[in-house]
């Protein structure tokens, strides 16, 4: 662990959890013991005190039945017992007649209550060393103003209380030894796997973009953090490597026309003499700025599609329905090129997606289909279809025009390539890339195929779940 | 609105003239004064502020036929100030300029309370396109069930087209057309308009479309009869309307 590394354990959040836990769990167990300790002596002296008041009537018994002398003997009988009980007979004068006690302060033997209480005393043995006990006390009058003294230790039941306390502390203390261990254990651990993925976000953010979260293959809840952080780094690095391609793209693709753009005007000021000359130079100009403009909002869809902020309108609907409306759209369009445009489909194909971006890739892909279709093809003909297979939704167009060579299909989804014309044609080069980017938006994918001869493009949906179906 | 001329009658500008009173909040004073100018050019009487504040005052206080907006203005914006003419109960036609051309920024801006929406940067004549458009909102003919100009009648209920009292078969599609266009007569309307009233589709097809579905309407309600009622703008789109 790195310096200050102790510190740092002290503030994670596993540190903050032991210390509650440990702090709930020792109260509880303060408690616990406690409230059991309290109830044994309870039951303990309740036993002593019925005890005692036992022998106190019995005591009186033997008063009653042989006199201050026959009960001096029996105390003193009783007295000498091994473990016996404290005894003290005392006459009318206040002096000692029998007993194993030798003083009582005057305001023990003043309570000649009906309940023992509980008096501290002296115990002298042979060797003349003093300990001090408890014992429960009860002073009774006897006839002829004398009075007896009956009590009996407690000390057992004191003992038990502080052997109780005890293990209290033990326990407790025990408890947040091992709470510290496993707590030092679990951060230590804990720490080691965060300190890594931080490590790694740190390395992203510092410019690393290649850098990932590692994935130890145990499963467990890093794991899964790491697996989805790495997700998002994935998607962060997607956006920020089209962001330089789309700004690399502005800048060579948009540089061109606007170059072409200023240069005629510029010559058309220096040479242009007459006014049908300028008026020529100008509405090029404007066709020109509308082509410019056309290419920006493409670019700007494609980005926004990309960055995924398009997610708000998504609508559940009948892609067939949708297919349909680009057929009708583009039938005309079609026919007056001479290209046999068909339509199959079978019955409602929902799927959950941005309607208007679905309508636009599907367009995109007829228009370019009929393009091509009828550039080169002695029968020129385009089928768009629709059909579910799988969960997915594909929607297909295919012409048989010149198709696009196998080496060249990927690079044809990118942006501005525009494969066999001249960059001066109608068109950006930016509507397969747009198509490809609606499919991804939707979690799907475009491939592009061969018809023998031809393109056939298919734009797969991952189709909406039956219980979303309206 | 005040009819200058017969609505029968034809100005130069091939298109039946009727004035509109059309304010015009933008606060980029180039953008405005062109715009002044050319709606003035056009035939119409437009007036100009440059804030939100000034525009909400100028549209309560005057009598308009269509507001242009411009949706990102000092003081107030464009939005909350159309929620808040809205809010006073003026109906007045809004149309909404931005700089934003998305669906989403469209439908904010329509869900606002504007009437239509135009993105940044626009060519004039369709800008002039959708004022005219706009403005003709207030005739009320949302109400008429059959729309006559003409020779040519078309029954919204029955679905039936007739010229001259024979009836002509369109597709639904077609048929959508030609009610835009019917409802619309005499002002011209825009490719994308068309586009996006009669297919509702708010992207651009790469090539143009409509120009085929109009030749095939034109084939089937002009052919055969002396006067063309669907003509060409050039520049501009097209316009349904009886040459005399």
């Amino acid at each position: 662990m790195a310096k200050g590394g102790f510190s740092r354990l002290l503030r994670t959040t596993g540190f903050r959890l032991t210390a509650i836990f440990l702090a709930v769990f020792a109260i509880f167990a303060a408690f616990l013991i406690s409230y059991i300790a309290r109830n044994t002596t309870e039951i303990l002296q309740a036993d002593i005190r019925r005890a005692v008041d036992a022998e106190l009537a019995a005591m009186a018994l033997q008063y009653e039945r042989g006199g201050p002398s026959w009960l001096a003997r029996v105390v003193e009988l009783r007295s000498r017992q091994p473990g016996a009980s404290l005894y003290l007979v005392i006459g009318p004068d206040g002096s000692k007649i029998a007993g194993n006690v030798e003083t009582v302060p005057d305001e023990v033997l003043a309570s000649t209550g009906a309940d023992a209480e509980i008096v501290p005393y002296v115990w002298l043995d042979e060797e003349g060393s003093r300990q001090r006990y408890s014992a429960l006390v009860r002073v009774v009058d006897l006839p002829d103003r004398m009075r007896i003294l009956v009590g009996r230790d407690i000390s057992e039941s004191e003992q038990l209380v502080r052997v109780v306390r005890r293990s209290l502390i033990l326990t407790v203390a025990l408890m947040v030894a091992l709470g510290l261990v496993a707590w030092l254990f679990v951060s230590r651990r804990v720490l080691k796997r965060i300190d890594s993925i931080a490590e790694s976000s740190r390395r992203f953010a510092a410019g690393d973009l290649a850098g990932r979260l590692e994935v130890t293959g145990t499963g467990d809840e890093f794991d899964r953090l790491a697996e989805s952080l790495n997700t998002m780094l994935n998607r962060i690095e997607r956006l920020m490597l089209g962001l330089k391609q789309v700004s690399d793209n502005i800048a060579h693709d948009l540089k061109t026309p606007l170059t072409r753009l200023r240069s005629r005007a510029e010559r058309v000021l220096a040479e242009g003499k007459s006014e049908p000359e300028y008026r020529a130079a100008l509405s090029a100009t404007i066709d020109e700025a509308d082509q410019l403009i056309r290419t920006f909002n493409a670019l700007l869809t494609i980005a926004r599609v990309e960055a995924g902020s398009s997610d708000a309108a998504f609508s559940i609907f009948d892609a067939a329905a949708v297919a349909r409306d680009v057929y009708e759209l583009y039938e005309p369009l079609a026919e007056e090129a001479g290209v046999a445009l068909r339509l199959d489909s079978d019955g409602p194909v929902m799927v959950r997606a941005n309607r208007e971006l679905i309508s636009q890739a599907l367009a995109n892909l007829v228009d370019n289909a009929v393009k091509y279709a009828s550039e080169g093809a002695a029968h020129p003909q385009a089928v768009i279809s629709v059909c579910r297979e799988g969960g997915r939704v594909t929607l297909n167009v295919s012409d048989n025009g010149v198709g696009i060579a196998e080496a060249d299909r990927g690079r044809a989804t990118e942006r501005f390539v525009r494969l066999e014309e001249s960059r001066s044609k109608p068109g950006a080069g930016l509507g397969l890339s747009l198509v490809s980017a609606v499919a991804k938006l939707h979690g799907g994918e475009l491939i592009l195929g061969d018809n023998r001869p031809g393109l056939a493009a298919a734009l797969y949906v991952p189709e909406a779940a039956a219980g979303h179906a309206v | 609105m005040v009819p200058l001329l017969n609505d029968l009658e034809l100005t130069g500008r091939n298109s039946y003239l009727v004035v509109m009173r059309i304010l015009v909040i933008e606060d980029d004073k180039e953008t405005a004064s062109y715009l002044i100018k050319a709606l003035g050019e056009a035939g119409h009487v437009a007036d100009q502020v440059n804030d939100g504040e000034a525009g909400y005052d100028m549209a309560m206080a005057e009598d308009y036929d269509v507001l242009v907006v411009d949706r990102m203005l000092p003081k107030r914006d464009g939005l909350s100030l159309i929620a808040e003419l809205r809010a006073a109960e003026k109906q007045v036609p809004v149309l909404i300029l931005s700089a934003l051309g998305q669906v989403d920024d469209r439908v904010t801006g329509l869900r606002a309370g504007g009437d239509d929406y135009l993105a940044k940067p626009y060519a004039f004549s369709e800008l002039l396109a959708r004022v005219e458009v706009l403005g003709r909102r207030s005739t009320p003919k949302e109400a008429e069930t059959v729309y006559s100009v003409a020779d040519l009648e078309l029954d919204r209920l029955s679905r039936k087209v007739r010229r001259a009292g024979t009836l002509i078969a369109l597709q639904p599609r077609e048929f959508r057309l030609l009610e835009y266009m019917m409802k619309n007569a005499g002002t011209v309307v825009t490719r994308t308009m068309l586009l996006e009233k009669v297919w509702d589709y708010h992207f651009d097809p790469q090539t143009n479309v409509i120009d085929v579905h109009m030749s095939r309407l034109r084939a089937k309600i002009d052919k055969g009869f002396e006067r063309p009622l669907l003509h060409t703008v050039r520049g501009s789109g097209y316009v349904l309307r009886d040459d005399g």
